[in-house]
């Protein structure tokens, strides 16, 4: 057998697959067609801009069509199928692109103006209009997502050490199901059972900071049980039985060798629970409610938090729109901001504090 | 000792669970108990009240899940078999950065970038398909409709279905993948004969748990859409069909008395409806243990 007929296998006849420079060409002249096409409806007058988005949405159809065609006369309906699924795969992946790009470019070129030392430094108390800043409402974020993970981590590591240490049977299964099942609850949902909890014993009209702390534990409580039970699953078994050979308690076990061992999972699971819980704003906007000052006490009127913040600075906008809608762009980037640091520290915890035999 | 507080934490969260219910029945109970009279002017009171809602609700999450779902499983794909594999974890890192997006930056994004972006478009699918009753004029000026909420909606709902999908894709027995290529499939036919039909279960519980959490999204809603009490499938037009948790953060700051119950009456039933969504996705999940890795 030459090299020749190596390189060029016998197929069948009038199948010539479609080479790289095929498709590249293919690609490069939907491009130019439909920017083409796009840039002459802006020079008729037909849109009013250039329209970046529609161009390349329409070169990624013509592309596919293009390649589906040729694709099927040179090699066959099965593979142009197959080429036609790819494409329309990788443009659902750039499709979703779309939003999260614009979303971030928007809030990062909205946010940068009022991103200064007057935001972090002042509150809301007497602005109309111009300046102000949401130092009150990053404290009151700050004081409430922290109480809440006060309240949600005791409660969530040991439940979890609960249903993988000890819990056997009907209990365990029940929790475990009602578990998942909280994780769905309605975040507005958590919010109106504070009030309802608070409203008993307080009156209807009750706001306070620590009611959201409560309201964000029901929604923060299910994710720490369930990280953090999946990094206990992960604790080698001979571990725990080293332990207990050596005749150490059950409960001694748990805290000098299975803790220290899943720390890293179990902190890393923690962080992204806060992450997912301190840009909620339903359940705050009923039971914390919003306050243009400063309130350091969790236990006694209303106080302000960055996502309340966004929410009423857009709500209501006064005589001066575009000083409200900085502030909210703002407060949006420090909690995206705040959002990805926290993902960002998970990430490098879960990769540096792992034992080395599970990294 | 220990084991005592490790049995009660877990006790807690079936209690509070519990609590969670009971409150909300608690307080809703007024409402269902009150003169019709007293809850709306035209005396339907609060099942006539409800129903435009609880229609709200699932229409929009159903759009949402309807934009969502082809593109979720597409991604799912495009990541687990389509993607390099060394950009593959990297690409999904992406994808999950969007479910790190507050929902409240989503609903200011939806309204001051999407919604008049859109706009011109449905003028256009008015204009030229509005004999389709989905599409059916008059036209919104805002672009604030049930559309764009939904496409806000699909996007937040994004990650969550993608995310699931992906772990039950990449789950697929290596040897069944290999077994159809052997056979001369291309990647496609693969995908259709082994990776699909093995991840079904997991998809139908992915979806129900990302069909979970449009329904209970609450500010985008509230932000993007112009709201009334209503049934209407029109999409594009003005008037909206509202959904029970946008209703509820719109109007509780200022709800009083009966007002208050009535509002958490709603919120009891939209306790109940994710409730039952989530648990038949649970179960679906459950079914198959060997998708645990999914959730």
């Amino acid at each position: 057998m030459t090299t020749m007929t190596m390189n060029r296998p016998v197929v069948a006849s009038g199948y010539r697959p479609l080479t790289k420079r095929v498709q590249l060409t293919t690609l490069g002249l939907s491009v130019v067609v439909a920017f083409g096409i796009f840039f002459i409806l802006d020079l008729g007058g037909a849109t009013h801009n250039f329209n970046i988005i529609g161009a390349v949405v329409v070169a990624a159809v013509l592309d596919i069509i293009l390649i589906y065609v040729l694709s099927r006369i040179s090699e066959g309906r099965r593979k142009a199928t197959d080429r036609l699924m790819t494409g329309l795969v990788t443009t659902a992946f750039l499709v979703t692109l779309l939003p999260l790009i614009s979303l971030i470019f928007t809030t990062v070129v909205n946010g940068l103006p009022r991103f200064d030392i007057d935001f972090f430094g002042s509150s809301m108390r007497n602005v109309v209009g111009a300046g102000g800043g949401g130092l009150h409402a990053l404290i009151g974020t700050l004081e409430i997502t922290g109480a809440a993970t006060l309240i949600s981590v005791p409660v969530g590591l040991l439940s979890a050490i609960y249903l993988v240490e000890y819990g056997r049977g009907r209990l365990a299964q029940a929790i475990t199901f009602f578990v998942d099942v909280m994780t769905g609850i309605p975040s507005i949902v958590a919010g109106l059972f504070a009030f309802a909890l608070f409203a008993i014993f307080f009156g209807p009209g009750i706001r306070f900071g620590i009611g959201g702390a409560v309201a964000l534990s029901v929604l923060m409580i299910p994710v720490v049980v369930r990280s953090t039970e999946e990094m206990l699953k992960l604790v080698p078994n001979e571990l725990r039985e080293a332990a207990f050979a050596l005749g150490v308690p059950k409960w001694l076990t748990i805290v000098k060798v299975v803790l220290p061992t899943a720390i890293a999972g179990i902190v890393t699971g923690v962080m992204l629970s806060i992450s997912r819980i301190i840009g909620e704003t339903a359940p705050l906007l009923i039971i914390v409610g919003m306050s243009t000052s400063m309130n350091y006490d969790l236990f006694s009127d209303r106080m302000a938090t960055l996502p309340v913040f966004v929410y009423t600075e857009y709500a209501n906008q006064g005589m001066d729109t575009q000083a409200y809608l900085d502030r909210a762009w703002t407060s949006a980037l420090v909690l995206i901001l705040i959002v990805m640091a926290l993902n960002l520290v998970a990430r490098l915890i879960s990769h540096f504090l792992s034992p080395k035999g599970l990294r | 000792m220990f084991s005592t507080s490790a049995l009660v934490a877990g006790v807690a969260i079936l209690v509070v669970l519990a609590a969670v219910a009971i409150f909300l029945v608690a307080e809703s109970l007024p409402a269902f108990l009150a003169n019709p009279a007293d809850i709306s002017s035209d005396g339907s009171g609060f099942w006539g009240l409800v129903g435009p809602l609880v229609f709200g609700t699932i229409w929009a999450a159903a759009l949402a899940l309807l934009i969502s779902l082809p593109l979720s499983i597409g991604i799912a794909l495009f990541i687990s078999h389509i993607a390099p594999r060394k950009l593959a974890q990297g690409l999904g890192y992406i994808i999950d950065l969007l479910a790190a997006v507050p929902s409240v930056v989503f609903g200011l994004w939806g309204i001051t970038v999407l919604a008049p972006a859109v706009q011109p478009f449905f003028v256009w699918l008015v204009d030229n398909l509005g004999w389709i009753p989905f599409f059916a004029g008059p036209v919104s000026g805002t672009g604030r409709t049930v559309l764009t909420v939904a496409i806000v909606l699909a996007v937040m709902i994004l990650p969550i279905i993608t995310a699931i999908a992906r772990e039950v894709f990449l789950q697929t027995p290596r040897l069944h993948e290999e077994a159809a290529l052997a056979l001369g499939a291309t990647r496609w036919e693969m995908i259709q004969m082994a990776v699909l039909p093995f991840g079904r279960p997991g998809l139908i519980s992915a979806t129900m748990l990302g069909l979970g959490r449009a329904l209970g999204e609450t500010m985008a809603v509230a932000m993007v859409l112009s709201p009334s009490v209503i049934i209407s499938f029109a999409l594009l037009q003005s008037q909206n069909p509202t959904t029970i948790a946008a209703n509820i953060a719109l109007n509780f700051p200022e709800a009083s008395g009966i007002g208050v119950n009535v509002l958490i009456g709603t919120g009891l039933l939209l306790f109940i409806i994710t409730l039952i969504v989530n648990s038949i996705a649970r179960v679906a999940i459950n079914r198959r243990k060997a998708f645990s890795g999914a959730n």
